[in-house]
């Protein structure tokens, strides 16, 4: 079953969605949108490095995404505002990454993969490696869930809950570059926060409590997987962008619904 | 046994020193309030207190056993997170639905447990804040400014309802307000904070105290009228008229 490329590219896009649903809800609810931007544009620094060490782009990707969002969780707080630090860094980290890629001589690289993901070439391996990185944040996020939402709601409530609000935002660093460096093959680099966002936001109209919202983000983002992946093949279309456009057109529906029951 | 004693605490953020070697104690069942100006230091104590911040020097101790349940200043919760009173009151864990209802009825809300936390209006969510607090039965209530953004009613109120709790539990309050005619007579003690403890004593004592008048001016003479009306009154029964009480519900 796994040989058809329709079917692992299907499973990889489902793997993505379960493991972006928990981490986007919280990206969400703490405005942290662009900080999954910043992450994922580091990655493509890591394509570029992972290619010259001759290392696997997964460990790379991982490791300079996780570099990135500790260095804007060190400096964060001290004199910039947040968007311009995370302006400066994303953008630098893209700029850096596409120059270091362009020395790497030899080998030609389809770049446009890295930066808009490449679901249909899926092999067996990425497949594990997606699914075992999904897995992994969906562990890492359930087991700290309590704690992670109470510091979502209040630093000072967490500490006087005996929480440490700034190990569970380290929690979700972690979880944020290894989601990065799974989606990179299924998005790529530049659609990597769009996963994230969206499928969240469009949850959000149809939930009354956190779990629910997680849930319902999980199935938005394996429809979208599904639905787009078969568009894609329909029309013919980039599958990756076809994926986020999905997402987006579920996220139009389900605010049109919101509006229709405040109006009502 | 103090709850909670302060011992030469100096908090520093960077450069900047907010509270220099403050020192003071919480006794079993009394009301401390806390007053300063702004950027005195107070939340910062509060937050020493609670852990949130490490101070530079000085030490806090809390008795053995003792609970604390703090009530954060005005917080915000953010649209996008769909939540209901019960389930925040049940964050992080471990809370019996029984302990929910009780604690949402001593705070004076107890309808509350299926509504949506960003839709509760500003004295509905103080209230909530108030129970969470009281979920773990605690010794020491901690209270920040838990009245902001309140209008005059409805803090009244809410004071009303401190009070309330403390009759019935019997629990220590240690709470920053900026609203001087509540805490000259709801508390036995003042604080007078502004980096450092200016004076402390009664109500009384306080409003006296050429530090506090510095601080404040001269214009909470009626404050002080107000608490000795309000010490009149005996702690025995319910049904007393504070000021602020007519002016609730």
């Amino acid at each position: 079953m796994l040989d058809d490329f329709m079917i692992r590219a299907a499973l990889a896009g489902i793997g993505v969605a379960f493991a972006a649903a928990p981490l986007g809800c919280f990206v969400v609810w703490r405005r942290m949108a662009y900080f999954g931007d910043a992450t994922a544009h580091a990655a493509i620094l890591g394509v570029a490095l992972s290619l010259a060490f001759s290392m696997s782009i997964f460990v790379g990707t991982m490791t300079v995404a996780l570099l990135m969002a500790l260095v804007v969780n060190v400096l964060s707080g001290r004199g910039y505002a947040m968007d311009t630090l995370l302006g400066v860094l994303a953008h630098s980290a893209l700029a850096f990454g596409l120059v270091a890629v362009s020395f790497i001589s030899g080998v030609r690289i389809d770049l446009m993969a890295y930066l808009f993901g490449d679901i249909l070439a899926v092999s067996r391996v990425d497949l594990s490696v997606i699914w075992g990185g999904a897995a992994l944040v969906v562990a890492l996020i359930g087991w700290r869930w309590s704690a992670l939402l109470t510091s979502t709601l209040n630093e000072d409530l967490a500490y006087a809950s005996g929480i440490n609000p700034k190990r569970e935002q380290l929690v979700l660093t972690i979880a944020l570059a290894i989601t990065v460096a799974v989606a990179i093959k299924v998005v790529g680099v530049l659609l990597i926060a769009a996963m994230l966002i969206i499928p969240a936001a469009a949850a959000r109209p149809l939930s009354r409590t956190p779990e629910g919202m997680a849930v319902a983000a999980g199935l938005i983002g394996m429809l979208s997987a599904i639905v787009g992946l078969r568009a894609a093949y329909v029309l013919d279309t980039p599958a990756g962008p076809t994926i986020v456009c999905i997402a987006a057109i579920t996220f139009l529906a389900t605010s049109i619904l919101k509006s229709f029951r405040h109006g009502r | 046994m103090s709850l909670v004693q302060v011992e030469n605490l100096s908090v520093c953020y960077g450069a900047r020193t907010v509270l220099s070697r403050v020192s003071l104690r919480v006794e079993p069942g009394e009301i401390v309030t806390i007053v300063g100006p702004n950027g005195s230091g107070k939340t910062s104590l509060l937050r020493a207190i609670i852990g949130a911040v490490t101070p530079v020097k000085g030490r806090v101790i809390q008795g053995d056993g003792v609970k604390i349940g703090y009530v954060p200043q005005k917080l915000h919760v953010d649209g996008t997170l769909p939540i209901t009173v019960s389930r925040f009151l049940k964050l992080p864990g471990g809370v019996a639905v029984a302990d929910i209802d009780h604690a949402l009825k001593q705070a004076g809300v107890p309808d509350l447990a299926k509504a949506q936390l960003s839709q509760l209006s500003g004295g509905q969510f103080q209230r909530v804040l108030l129970a969470r607090a009281l979920i773990g039965k605690p010794d020491l209530l901690l209270l920040d400014e838990a009245t902001q953004g309140l209008d005059q009613r409805g803090s009244a109120s809410f004071y009303q309802q401190i009070e309330t709790v403390r009759q019935d539990t019997g629990c220590a309050v240690l709470m920053i307000s900026h609203e001087l005619h509540v805490v000259m007579s709801a508390s036995d003690r003042v604080i007078c904070l502004n980096g450092h403890v200016c004076c402390e004593g009664t109500p009384a004592v306080v409003a006296s105290a050429p530090e506090y008048r510095a601080l404040f001016g001269t214009g909470t003479g009626g404050a002080l009228a107000l608490y000795r009306h309000e010490h009149d009154h005996d702690h025995g029964h319910g049904d007393h008229n504070h000021d602020h009480s007519e002016a609730a519900e």
